[in-house]
This record gives structure tokens, sequence and C-alpha cells, in this order.
């Protein structure tokens, strides 16, 4: 296995509101090794955009980490100061959002844009020197005619565009950490298949690590190499891409797989939707967040939040049906 | 003889857009609809699907077409004259946060649909009509005096489908009904649709993006691109075997749920963007992203052929 990149160790991260503390995540632990792609799992309000902006640390004011390391490199970010933080940012770490238009200004050229992001971390280039890498950024995520579009404005751009603007942004630096938090969601199939290539070309261009956050298994399926599945502010469950889809051993994983259809569907067969709906983070369950939703949940899911099972070396799972003295009928993981 | 509740005839809808320039939202579609069931709509934003949809319900008025509605032609009606008809025909929307009036409670929402058309005159009468409603959508009573930021956005969409159901209408236009829910959240979604169908025989036209979801709903299929329907088929057909180079290049887009078959797969992927509708492109209009385009693809535009039995496809490969 490639060596840890990014470690992320007990994150705890609340946000402090009139309604009182919504604990977005509550005590994560993962990697990102060197040269991996790691997918990010969860539905709204499960803590994956949370984990990844405290990463950067781009959390809202009324937001905290509370406990908890993040280590890049060896280095714990969690003790930087704000400077320190802006040089790591765009450098070494780069992120690409959701929504293109909001993180463009819509002011300024987008050529200029991708040179300030360069010049910003290398004050050294410029004049046509700094255009030219903007130019050769351009070409490498085929935006057409890269020497018109140097000067024309986000609202010229359409969404694919834009986005391809932002993977320029976010590879003109050679950063070691990609973090994508969903960037192909506001996109059509058509645009996120080729956005999604791209991602892939930079990244094996530049040996860059990228943690990718999504909400769709179809994309995980399609790019990741390891999977970390988040529901309720905590980890689930966490595999090798195959293993995740061949072998589930949580019954989260299990409900997300079955409740969209394939291609292939029968389309007699109903899908099987996850009844209720996700935890409120100002008061979460006590135990296990998914036991009032899950279907084989029993009186200890509720009382105490299972550990980790470890399912073989990379793949682990929080799940009391995986303990040794679980009972074997209605147990979908007994064997 | 199954019976159609929807027929659109040459349908064609143009928005001014400034100066002389025209937006080709909607061009020369034409699909009709049997009763009880669902015919799908799919293609890439701004295809015009969702301009069709309005069109045919008459929140836009058509450019020119016909619009046959459980054979009542309703193209050229005034607004006064469709009232009754708007009974029959209702819609759901993509966004239920945007949909539902924040200071309306859920009761109010529902009611407001039996107001309007005289069904209940006070609204001390919706309760008998709501709290059913709310059951069947697996919401309880208790829910009926609650506002809508107090729900989640499953549950409002439930609200939202509980408003065009209460009518009980005999068409229901579902624009995006599930792309703003979560993965966990549309499938109830989407099974209580169905089940509602099974039910009581309404018709849907169900308009997505995401092509599974539609192939799991739907009877038939129409691909939409710039504008134009470019290939029709029952959706097991359409899935099976696609003809038009832009069905398939849009399927293979779809990720595949199924990481050793999505590493496998042959893609052929379109490139590019979607053309503007106010220019749009010579002959055929998915000319400029075709992988098999030749001179007389930008030269004459196809017309619809019937490839194999209920099999209809717009290109010049088939011809």
């Amino acid at each position: 296995m490639e060596p840890v990149i990014l470690q992320i160790e007990n994150l705890k991260t609340s946000f402090f509101t009139s309604n009182g503390e919504v604990q977005a995540v509550r005590g994560i632990s993962l990697e990102v090794h060197k040269g991996e792609i790691l997918g990010i799992v969860g539905e709204s309000g499960s803590g994956k955009s949370v984990t990844s902006m405290s990463v950067l640390r781009l959390l809202a004011d009324t937001a905290k980490i509370k406990e908890g390391r993040i280590l890049f490199e060896d280095k714990d970010l969690t003790k930087f100061n704000k400077k320190k933080m802006q040089k790591i940012r765009g450098e070494e770490i780069a992120m690409i959002f959701q929504d293109p238009m909001s993180s463009l200004n819509p002011l300024i050229p987008v050529g200029k844009q991708v040179a300030e992001m360069i010049q910003t971390h290398h004050p050294e280039v410029k004049g046509d020197q700094l255009k030219q890498k903007v130019l050769d950024l351009f070409k490498m995520v085929r935006i057409p005619e890269p020497e018109k579009r140097y000067k024309s404005y986000p609202h010229e751009f359409s969404g694919g565009m834009r986005q391809r603007v932002m993977i320029a942004m976010a590879f003109a630096n050679h950063p070691k950490l990609l973090i994508a938090d969903e960037p192909t969601t506001a996109l059509d199939v058509t645009i996120q298949d080729q956005i999604l290539k791209q991602m892939r070309n930079m990244q094996q261009e530049f040996g860059t690590s990228i943690m990718f956050i999504t909400h769709d298994l179809g994309v995980v399926a399609e790019l990741c190499d390891r999977v970390v599945v988040m529901y309720g502010g905590l980890i689930m469950e966490q595999a090798p891409i195959n293993e995740i889809f061949d072998n589930p051993k949580h019954p989260y994983t299990l409900g997300l797989l079955a409740s969209i259809p394939r291609l292939n569907q029968d389309k007699s067969k109903r899908l099987v939707p996850i009844a209720g709906s996700p935890p409120d983070m100002i008061n979460p369950p006590k135990g296990c967040p998914f036991a009032p939703r899950c279907p084989y949940a029993r009186n200890i899911c509720a009382a105490e939040c299972p550990e980790f099972t470890k399912i073989s070396p990379e793949h682990s799972s929080r799940c009391w049906l995986l303990d040794p003295q679980a009972p074997h009928d209605h147990n979908p993981f007994a064997k | 003889m199954s019976q159609k509740i929807l027929e659109v005839k040459n349908l064609t809808k143009y928005f001014k857009a400034g100066g002389k320039q025209v937006v080709h939202a909607v061009d020369n579609v034409s699909f009709s609809l049997e009763k009880g069931k669902t015919l799908g709509l799919v293609g890439e934003s701004g295809c015009g699907k969702s301009s069709c949809a309005r069109t045919v319900i008459r929140l836009y008025d058509p450019t020119s077409g016909q619009i046959i509605l459980d054979g009542q032609d309703i193209t050229h009606m005034r607004q006064k004259e469709l009232q009754p008809i708007r009974k029959k025909m209702q819609m759901i929307f993509q966004d239920p946060y945007a949909s539902l009036n924040a200071r309306m409670t859920v009761r109010d929402i529902i009611a407001e649909p039996l107001i309007a058309h005289h069904i209940i005159r006070k609204k001390a009468e919706a309760d008998e009509y709501v709290f059913p409603m709310l059951e069947r959508m697996g919401l309880s009573k208790e829910h009926a005096n609650r506002y809508a930021h107090e729900f989640s956005g499953g549950q409002r969409q439930r609200v939202g489908i509980a408003r065009a159901l209460i009518l009980q209408p005999e068409l229901v236009i579902c624009d995006e009904p599930i792309s703003a829910l979560d993965v966990s959240i549309q499938a109830q979604v989407i099974n209580l649709l169905k089940d509602y169908q099974e039910e009581k025989g309404l018709s849907y036209l169900f308009i997505a993006h995401d092509l599974s979801m539609v192939r799991y709903v739907s009877d038939d299929i129409g691909v939409m691109y710039l504008g134009q329907l470019v290939e029709t088929s029952t959706s097991e057909e359409l899935y099976s075997h696609p003809l038009h180079p832009y069905t398939k290049g849009l399927m293979d887009s779809v990720p595949v749920a199924d990481p050793k078959l999505a590493r496998q797969k042959e893609k052929s992927s379109i490139e590019g963007d979607i053309p503007s509708p106010i220019n749009p492109p010579s002959g055929c209009r998915f000319h400029t992203r075709c992988p098999y385009a030749t001179e007389a693809c930008s030269a004459q535009m196809p017309d619809m052929k019937e490839a194999a039995p209920g099999h209809w496809v717009a290109c010049h490969l088939y011809e």
C-alpha cells in the first residue's frame, strides 16, 4: 500500500447555533493514501462535507473542531494558524466545489482567476510565462479555443465549462491532495462523464490523491479505489471499491444499494427504500445513528453505538450484527 | 383498444429572447400517452423537456401544434375555459422547497385545489379529504397543522404530491420529482407514485434526467435533444436496443453502480456541450456532437421513421 498522505484521527466538528449544538461530525478516523481516489458517500446531513471543510479549515464561524487531529504529511493542520493554512490551500491541498458558478468571481475573466491562483503561490511566475501556463492548463482540461476563452467571464461559460475552469485552477499548482465535494452533481450525465474522465486523467498525470465526496454510488463505482460510507456524523463502513458492492457489511450500505434502480433492473420488482429520514444532529441517537431506520435493529442498537468490526485488513464496519455473539436469525450477515 | 389520455401533435413552443432572437424550446414534438401508463421524457438540461411539459399543461401558450387531453382539444382554450379541465391534469414540481408556500399550513396547501375547484366551500370541510390523503402519502393527520419548513425534503415532496393528487387527476406531470431528494428517499417517493397509479389508473408524464429511474417507472420513453424528439419506444426496447447515437451516448454516460462493469465498459461518450437553442444547428441538431455525422446530417433534418415496430427514430443512419 502507498504511504498515507492525509490522516484524520477522531475528528469531531460541531456547529453552535441558536437551537443548540449541531454535532455534524462525531468522531471519524480515516486515511487517504498517496495517489488513491477515496470516495466518501452519504446523504445530506451525514457529515461528509463538514469533514472536508474541516480538513481545509473552511468552516463557518459558528463551527468548531472540538477534538481530533488532521495530519497532512504528518503535520497537524488543526494547529496551523490562518496564514499557514492559506499557504497549504491551493498549493498542497486544492478543492473543487459542487457549484462552479458560486466558486468563481463573476467580475474577473476566468483566465485571470486561474493565473491568480498560480501567482499567489509562485510570485516569480509572471507575464507571458504565467499566461502560457494558464493556457496549457486550459488545453489539458480541454477548454476549446483557450486563447479566446482566457478573457471570458464565468457567465459566458456553461456549467460543464465552468467546472473545467475549476479543475484547471485546482490542478494549477500540482497539489498533493484534491478534495472534490460533489463536483458533478449539478451537471448533466453527459457532462458529468466528461468531467469525471478529466479528473481521472489529471489525477494519473500528477499522481494526486483525491478525496471524492458524493451521494451517487454510480459515480463511486466508476471512479474510486476505496469507499467510506458515512451516516449521522460517523463512518459506518469502509472498504475497497469491489468489497463495498460485492460484500457490503452494513445495513445502511445494503439499503443504499437496494434503493437505486440498476439499468437492468427488473421492473416488476419494487425498489426497497430506506424507511424514515436521517437523524437530527442536535440530538443524535445515543446508539447507532442508523438504528431508527434499520430493518434489523435490536434493543442494543438504540442503547449503545457499536465499535468497528474488521472483516478483512481493509474492510471494517460498525454494526452489532457483526458481533460474534449476534443472533443468527434475521441477520443478513450471519454465516 | 386502449384509450389515449393525451395526444400531442407537432407541438412547438418558441420564446422571444430579446430583439429578433427566438429560443426554439420545443420544436415539432408529437407523442401520445395511454390511460394508466407512464411516458418518460429524458434529455440534457436545455433540451426542452420541461418546456414541453409546461406547454402541454398550458402553463405556456403553444406557438403551434395541437394538445388533446382525453379527447378534447385544449390547445387554444382560454384560461377560463381551462379552469374545469385543470382538475384533470396536475403537476408535481422538482423543488419541494420552492413549490410549497411557506406561510400556509400543510392542510391549507393540500386543500387549496379543492377550494379553487369548488369541491369544498369552506376550509373546515377540508379534513375529510386531507386526512386520508396525508395517510396515503405516509404522513399522518398530526402533520396537517404544520408548516413546510418543519419537514424534510422527502416529506415536503409528499405534500406536493398530495396537493397534485387530491383532485384525483387523470394526468399528472412529474417534472423531476425526485432529483432534489436523497438517494434513500427517492425510492420512497417512486414507490408511492407507482402504487397510486396501480390503484387509481392515472397516467404520468415523467420528466427526469436520471435514466435508470426513468426506465424503471416508464412504459414508454421519448428522448429529446434541443427541442426535438429524436427517439421514442417502449422503455424495454429503448434500453436494450437504443438506435439514435444521442440515446446511445446518453445511456453510456450514466455511471453504472457496479465497479467491475463500470471499468470494463467501452464508452461512446458525447463530447462537448448542448448548442444554443437560439441558433440550433442546421439539419440534424445533434450533428455537431455526433461521431457518425455525415454531410447529409448537416444539410437535412431527418424525419421520424419506424425502425422496428413501435420504435421510432429520427436519424439518417436508419434510412
